[in-house]
């Protein structure tokens, strides 16, 4: 008995503070891969949005931040279930995720059918700011053609006349090789080969002696993880990185130096962020980042800080009302963002436009040394709110 | 595809096709001899290469370095570790139904991923290559070919010669070939059946655990790798015929030839190649190339 007293007692302390303020905590379901291969970049994302939610004293718009997690795996045949989880039980406002393609699509598809505004702090797909796009759906990262796009501009400003790509046969692969081909078929160059692999294959040899037959430029290649640190490795092995370039998309060589070591040095790759930047709102986030987490902050936290961003904006101009769905997508679209990574502003299709840094590898840091394509912009084809 | 592509490429092939009887091996004998489906044997492939980067630089302190020291140290360990493994969990799947050994293996393979995750992270990392084997051969203008890999292949010929030998010409390869066919007619000649067992485990998890090692040099060592070897082992063991080495050599070789070939002729099919080939070898020969035990 004198528990259930004790327990009214702080529910009548509690409650009056509650309706004290005008509206509830604003609830954010965090659906991002917690457990398997992408953990580290999941919590990174989690990271950075906390973050910036912690800078602006737990509150944006004048509601207070509550969040739901769940762990999506990188697992698309969950994805449906646990999107739905969290819109339908746990009533979130609003939902952040995630870093896998195929359940950022899953997710985009409920969003899309809900109206539940989704903030993708990374997954690259194409599509989902293509034909998919819808105004509640908005993305802080890139689209998987944008940082092959860029690769491919240096590639034939620095007079490569033709080159071959290599990379996993799955779709993030082949857009960021449209990508390169794009723009490196646009500035007078020729893509003679598209090599590909079944994912998540790693026995490069056979394409590797390919490439060395053929002898090409240059080899534009997207791997991620651990496939980029063996075709990195393998690469180098094969003695072909003396005489023929090797470029990428930055997660060529992100998160993947230390253990790819002497094999990535030198090597040129494109991305929106990278070490050095030399930014001063860079700085800023770098030190209040490891401070608070004891960690280096990556591209991820600053997609996961972004996405809070994109929140705030939003919020702010509908008051802490997340329903008004037009008005605060006016307002994302209007607003520069002052990231870490640089300005940037919205497409019509919900994609960043920012700058794509040239980025070459120096000991174990993916140093900045120019920028690759200024304010670029993804196609959007198929979208139909341009 | 002209002809010193074609000697390269075929080079390629045998060397990834001894990779491939490396780890397949193992499976082999633990599935063909005792019956057991392991699921988890890539994860005892993924134990090893994050044995190697874990012991390579503590042996490097403690005896100044050396791979082998490391090989050596590594499978002393895998075996101590499936030899305590069949004791606690795999001695109660003989008499059980695929089903069962499929569900506690799967299971296997979830907790060893989840420990992994909590000793060492999920990042990637490297395992370097030892000087001594650091090396290349020129193959032509602009294609070298690393030393190590050639050392692989001898390993893995040097492995085969051996696991036939024991499995062939001793009585200890007599008892299991034997325990394979009949376990219970073994039993009552007064053989330990049990301890053999036990042995022919702890031996299957061994090489697996080798076959990361050797292999984490030039594989690197990452979450989940086990997994995309799994499947290829399976492959492998079921056309070489369930428990033969003599088979899973020869699968493994024609494995890597059609792997290799498909990836460079046919690329748009490479992804299923292998299990068409699969499909047409069981088609003529159910039972795969070769018996149990040759």
């Amino acid at each position: 008995m004198k528990g259930i007293k004790y327990s009214l007692v702080a529910l009548a302390m509690v409650v009056p503070s509650v309706f004290a303020q005008n509206q509830p905590p604003l609830k954010v379901g965090m659906m991002l891969p917690y457990s398997g291969t992408f953990a580290a970049l999941g919590n990174a994302i989690d990271y950075g949005f906390q973050l910036y939610v912690k800078e602006q004293g737990g509150k944006i718009g004048g509601r207070e931040i509550t969040y739901v997690r769940v762990d999506d795996e990188s697992e698309p045949s969950k994805a449906t279930d646990n999107i739905n989880k969290l819109i339908k039980r746990d009533n979130v406002d609003v939902v952040i995720g995630t870093v896998h393609s195929g359940v950022a699509m899953a997710m985009a598809k409920v969003a899309k059918e809900t109206g539940t505004t989704l903030i993708i702090p990374n997954a690259g797909a194409d599509i989902i700011t293509g034909p998919m796009c819808a105004k509640n759906i908005f993305r802080s990262s890139f689209s998987n053609s944008q940082p092959g796009f860029a690769m491919g501009e240096v590639a034939a400003k620095k007079g490569y006349k033709n080159a071959m790509t290599i990379t996993w046969k799955y779709a993030a692969g082949e857009e960021s090789v449209k990508g390169f081909k794009e723009s490196f078929e646009k500035g007078g160059g020729k893509v003679t080969k598209e090599l590909t692999l079944p994912f998540p294959g790693v026995e490069f040899q056979a394409l590797l002696t390919e490439v060395a037959a053929a002898k090409p430029d240059v080899v534009y290649s997207f791997f991620a993880g651990g496939g980029a640190v063996k075709f990195v490795k393998d690469y180098a092995a094969a003695g072909l990185n003396k005489t023929i370039p090797l470029v990428g998309p930055g997660f060529l060589t992100d998160g993947t130096l230390e253990a790819q070591g002497e094999a990535a040095q030198g090597m040129l790759t494109a991305l929106h962020y990278g070490d050095n930047l030399n930014i001063k709102r860079d700085n800023e986030f770098r030190l209040a980042y490891a401070k608070q987490y004891k960690l280096q902050p990556d591209v991820y936290a600053v997609q996961g800080y972004d996405a809070a961003q994109m929140l705030a904006v939003g919020l702010k101009a509908t008051k802490g009302d997340i329903s008004k769905k037009d008005d605060f997508a006016k307002a994302i679209s209007a607003t520069k963002f002052d990231s870490p990574r640089g300005s940037f502003t919205m497409s019509k299709a919900n994609n960043p436009i920012q700058d794509f840094y040239l980025r070459q590898v120096v000991g174990k840091e993916n140093k900045v040394i120019g920028i690759a394509s200024k304010s670029l912009a993804d196609p959007a084809r198929g979208c139909s709110m341009q | 595809m002209d002809f010193s592509t074609f000697l390269i490429q075929t080079l390629n092939s045998v060397q990834y096709g001894l990779l491939l009887f490396l780890v397949a091996a193992g499976l082999t004998l633990i599935f063909g001899i005792m019956g057991v489906i392991n699921l988890a044997h890539g994860s005892f492939y993924m134990m090893g290469s994050y044995l190697a980067f874990g012991l390579s630089p503590m042996v490097a302190e403690a005896y100044g370095g050396g791979l082998i020291s490391t090989f050596f140290i590594g499978v002393v360990i895998a075996i101590i570790l499936g030899y305590l493994l069949e004791w606690m969990f795999y001695s109660y799947l003989y008499e059980r139904d695929h089903l069962q050994q499929v569900l506690m293996t799967y299971g296997l393979i979830l907790v060893i991923e989840e420990i992994r995750s909590i000793l060492v992270g999920d990042d990637v990392h490297g395992v370097p290559i030892p000087d001594w084997l650091s090396a290349s051969i020129k193959l032509n203008e602009v294609m070298t070919y690393p030393v190590y890999r050639l050392f692989i292949s001898g390993v893995c010929i040097l492995l085969a010669l051996v696991m036939f030998l024991v499995l062939s010409k001793t009585k200890l390869g007599m008892m299991i070939r034997a325990g394979s066919v009949n376990r219970e007619m073994i039993q009552s000649l007064g053989v330990n059946i049990k301890f053999l067992y036990r042995i022919v485990f702890a031996a299957g998890i061994a090489i697996a655990a080798f076959a990361g090692m050797v292999a984490a040099p030039v594989s690197s060592v990452y979450p989940g790798m086990g997994q995309g070897v799994l499947i290829i082992c399976f492959v492998i063991v079921v056309i070489g015929g369930i428990g033969s080495i003599k088979g899973a050599l020869i699968a493994s070789l024609l494995i890597g030839f059609i792997d290799t070939f498909g990836k460079v002729l046919l690329p748009e099919v490479a992804g299923v190649l292998v299990y068409v080939f699969m499909a047409v070898i069981l088609l003529w020969k159910p039972s795969g190339l070769f018996k149990a035990g040759s």
